[in-house]
């Protein structure tokens, strides 16, 4: 057992980066979005503080437009890993009931980007873990695992630091702060054949299953509540589908399917075509639409 | 345009995932980076082994599609590069500006590539991909053969410790395959590589235009008979392997206590494996213990190797924190405070000999300084130049010493406990990386020289306090006029004080020394230690300085005992003094006569915390004196 698989190595590492955070820093916090990639970033949390709990709280920036099954889900988590579950929702956006289907970018924008800058500054968190991966995106791929962030919640892609074998440093002025992404290194790939090999708990929407949907601007749009405003002419249909992530429902597009255990989720996403940000209606603006928003403050 | 994606076994995933699952569960991860610069098709090389992997969907290739048509340099083909020049700013400017970081996979192993730009900021951008790759891709045009870059490349890699480098010579499409060319650019790199030092190396004809032995061997290269790109990749062995046979190291990352009964020391392991029972022994302190317990939430573990992640108990309660190294008892790594080092500089702000930057290195976070720089490394031809400082993407070989003394291991034998960052205490920047070589034996040989006469003897027989009473402020602020006037009543007072004056000791002393940052650094570096043998002779120190840098001054309170530094900040705002001008020194400045003077063309950081704060507007030099008394008899 001299050589370690990859996986072995990307959960290695994932372990480090989460106490290197904890040792070096005063008030870290978990982004949790209940999605695939939080699990596993949970799930690594778990086993890097064994048998204690993870040190820090999860965060739920909420827009109220997530899946119901991502709500029941979410304080089971926090339970089971023995943490405090804080829930932030913009009350501005509240207040306005800004919504994706009649405010477009503006629900992003101030639900997720205003919500957690909000969420951040009322709690005064110092480092907040996301579950970002460089596989994602183009800009992710340059982004660095301890991420600094102005005072302001901005990113300033020229001006990263250098980091060096496994040395981060996490030194800042007051007011400023850093995101940090445990799952840098990890491909989509990696993350499904993780949550297989230890059997981690995820929303059923990633399996397949029969539920009321509707297609729209080339979207599979699954029915999720009555909020949903159905069209002229659109009526529910039943139709086998699945999430390959999960973020507002109005937002996330399904894909049709019969894959109901994670082998052959696995199957699907190898044989599939398409990138998973693809079911994404944020990604499809100007080309390099990720770093703009990230250099607002975007996680 | 290119061959179907070979990598991944279509056949087996659709009939039957298990087996595929069980297969890819025990791959192996293999770091590399790609060194060369655009002409040598070091991002079509990248974007293709992304695309032969399906790594690239449809969506993504549709747009590339699109991009390639607006941007791309191939006419109508895909142009690769667009692939992995990612930000926007650096695809409107076509160049790359920092390190990004690819996945791919085979069957045998995952891939995680390091692409770094080939430009100016070359030197810091391959530092920092390299310092986690296991090989180094050296791209080479054949048509070009050998240039300057390539000899930078390899030595860079090499610097960096990479064991394994490939040297891929492209683009044998243009000058037709042809073997005798391939065979003079690999006689040509074997001196060249023997002469740093690189033992051995793998060279491979390649196009990664057109395919040739990058997934396939190329029947259009007969002649050669080695391992294709990828076959290498996937065989050549891996660092973590090697590390795995080397003596036990663990840097503690973090206690873990979660109740009375558990004390567990979280890290992952540098080198080596650990079994339950065996001799360990904590560095620095030296103490020895047994390990009990290998606890991991899937249970406990026997035995552990290089590269996971664990918690330990010890059979004692023994000390350990954060920042130890766990290590094998019967072969401990070594502790020294003094080092030679090679240093990589990665900031705009120019190295600073003398000044204390923090030291990031395991887990360990310490004060250094770089006491002489021996010599810069011209990166292109490995020339030694003697420097006064290294600026940004410099190399150097310095000496440098810690403020106390650290766990360590040559570079060479272990990056995790031979590499290091060096952070500026101010900007909190990562300033520099560094690989320690070994201990200087001055610091082991030169012991403190205890004496019976001791610094609290001095004091007692002077009936004192010794102090440091440190004026720092503008030119032409009045430090020394007041210090002149404060040392004459503690002389009335019956007090034993001495007053060094920055004029004066430039006289002697600090003849040598000129006024750029390093010089100022260096003088207020001897002042402070003249200072402390003052007070180590029971003296009341008195100096006036313009000392504008904060790090320096706080250099000198740290080299006090707690509480005899004091910070008297004489705040002369810089309009006041120039128009008082006492010796005419702004209006030289001014007209361009002197060079760096503070507050004209050097900077001034003034105290933020000063124990005494004199504004000169509102308190007359008298005045001055009596709050400094009163003060000091207070505190």
């Amino acid at each position: 057992m001299k050589t370690l698989t990859h996986l072995q190595r990307l959960e290695a590492e994932s372990i480090h980066i989460l106490r290197e955070v904890v040792a070096n820093s005063d008030n870290p916090v978990m982004l949790y979005s209940v999605g695939k990639d939080s699990a596993v970033m949970l799930h690594l949390a778990k086993k890097a503080f064994f048998p204690s709990p993870p040190p820090f709280p999860l965060l739920h920036v909420d827009t109220t437009w997530k899946f119901q099954a991502m709500y029941q889900l979410r304080q089971k988590a926090a339970d089971d890993a023995g943490m405090q579950l804080l829930v932030h929702q913009n009350p501005e956006a509240l207040a306005k009931a800004i919504n994706p289907f009649d405010h477009g970018a503006l629900h992003t924008d101030m639900w997720k980007t205003e919500g957690l800058k909000q969420a951040l500054d009322k709690h005064r968190f110092d480092v907040a873990f996301g579950g970002a991966r460089r596989d994602e995106e183009k800009s992710r791929a340059k982004e660095r695992v301890f991420s600094f962030r102005s005072a302001n919640h901005q990113w300033d892609p020229k001006n990263q630091r250098p980091e060096l074998w496994k040395l981060y440093n996490a030194r800042k002025a007051k007011g400023e702060s850093i995101r940090v992404f445990p799952l840098s290194n990890w491909t989509e790939l990696d993350i499904w054949q993780y949550i297989h090999l230890q059997s981690i708990e995820i929303v059923p929407l990633y399996f397949a299953a029969p539920r009321p949907t509707v297609e729209r601007d080339g979207l599979l749009l699954m029915v999720d509540d009555e909020r949903f405003p159905l069209r002229d002419g659109e009526v529910p249909v039943e139709r086998s589908i699945r999430f390959r992530t999960l973020g507002c429902y109005p937002l996330t597009g399904a894909v049709e399917s019969q894959a109901t255990s994670l082998p052959q989720i696995i199957q699907e996403m190898l044989l599939t075509t398409t990138s998973e940000r693809q079911g994404r209606a944020i990604d499809k603006d100007a080309g390099a639409s990720m770093e703009k928003k990230k250099q607002e403050g975007y996680f | 345009m290119t061959d179907a994606p070979i990598y991944q076994t279509d056949a087996l995933i659709s009939q039957d995932i298990d087996a595929y699952l069980q297969a890819h569960q025990h791959k192996t991860m293999l770091r590399f980076i790609t060194c060369g610069s655009v002409d040598d098709g070091k991002s079509t090389l990248i974007g293709r082994l992304l695309y032969d992997s399906k790594m690239i969907f449809e969506d993504q290739l549709a747009a590339l599609e699109a991009d390639s048509q607006k941007l791309g340099t191939q006419g109508q083909q895909i142009d690769f590069a667009l692939l992995v020049d990612g930000l926007a700013a650096e695809r409107e400017q076509g160049i790359t500006i920092d390190v990004a970081y690819r996945f791919f996979a085979t069957e045998k192993r995952k891939f995680i590539v390091a692409d770094t730009p080939g430009h100016e900021q070359y030197t810091r951008n391959m530092v920092t991909g390299a310092s986690t790759a296991d090989l180094a891709i050296i791209l080479i045009d054949a048509r070009k053969g050998i240039l300057t870059q390539t000899r930078r490349h390899s030595y860079l890699a090499h610097l960096i410790g990479i064991k394994k480098i490939v040297l891929a010579i492209n683009k044998m499409d243009l000058v037709d395959y042809d073997a005798a060319r391939f065979a003079e650019i690999c006689a040509a790199y074997q001196d060249f590589a023997s002469s740093i030092g690189i033992e051995a190396f793998t060279a491979i004809p390649i196009s990664g235009l057109a395919g040739d032995n990058i997934t396939h061997a190329s029947a259009r290269t007969p002649w050669y008979d080695g391992p294709t790109l990828l076959s290498h990749l996937e065989d050549v062995e891996l660092d973590q392997t090697q590390a795995a046979d080397k003596p036990f190291r663990m840097p503690v990352q973090w206690v873990n206590r979660p109740n009375l009964d558990f004390r567990g020391f979280s890290g992952q392991i540098a080198s080596g494996s650990i079994s339950q029972g065996d001799m360990v022994r904590i560095v620095p302190s030296g103490k020895t213990t047994k390990v009990a317990r290998i606890v991991t939430m899937d249970g406990d573990l026997p035995m552990a190797v290089a590269g996971q992640s664990v918690t330990l108990t010890f059979d004692d309660e023994i000390d350990c924190s954060r920042g130890d190294v766990i290590a094998i008892a019967d072969a401990p790594p070594m502790v020294a405070d003094q080092f030679e080092s090679t240093l990589v500089w990665m900031d705009e702000a120019a190295l600073l000999p003398g000044r204390n930057y923090i030291m990031k290195i395991g887990t360990q976070s310490v004060e250094a300084c770089v006491q002489s720089l021996k010599y810069q490394i011209n990166v292109n031809n490995t020339e030694h130049l003697a420097v006064k400082t290294l600026a940004l993407n410099d190399i150097g070989v310095v000496e440098i010493a810690t403020t106390r003394p650290i766990v360590f291991e040559a570079y060479g034998d272990n990056r995790d406990l031979g590499g290091f960052i060096l952070i500026d205490k101010m900007t909190h920047a990562t300033i520099a990386a560094g690989m320690l070589h070994f201990s200087l034996r001055r610091a082991q040989n030169v012991h403190w020289q205890a004496t019976d006469i001791d610094r609290q003897a001095h004091a007692a027989q002077k009936n004192q306090t010794p102090r440091v009473l440190w004026f720092t402020g503008l030119s032409g602020s009045g430090k020394s006029t007041i210090a002149n006037a404060l040392e004459k009543r503690l002389y009335q007072d019956g007090q034993h004080s001495f007053l060094l004056d920055g004029d004066n000791v430039r006289h002697g002393l600090n003849k040598d020394l000129g006024f750029t940052d390093a010089a100022r650094v260096e003088n207020i570096r001897r002042v402070g230690e003249v200072a402390k043998l003052m007070t180590d002779a029971g003296l009341i120190v008195l100096t006036a300085f313009i000392s504008p840098f904060q790090a320096e001054r706080e250099m000198v309170r740290n080299m006090l005992p707690e509480g005899e530094f004091i910070e008297i900040f004489v705040d002369t705002p810089l309009a006041v003094a120039e128009q008082r001008d006492v010796k005419g020194l702004y209006k030289k400045a001014r007209a361009g006569e002197l060079k760096n003077f503070t507050g004209i063309d050097s900077p001034y950081e003034a105290p933020s915390a000063p124990e005494i704060h004199i504004d000169t507007r509102t308190t007359s030099v008298e005045q001055a004196v009596d709050d400094i008394m009163a003060w000091l008899a207070k505190n």
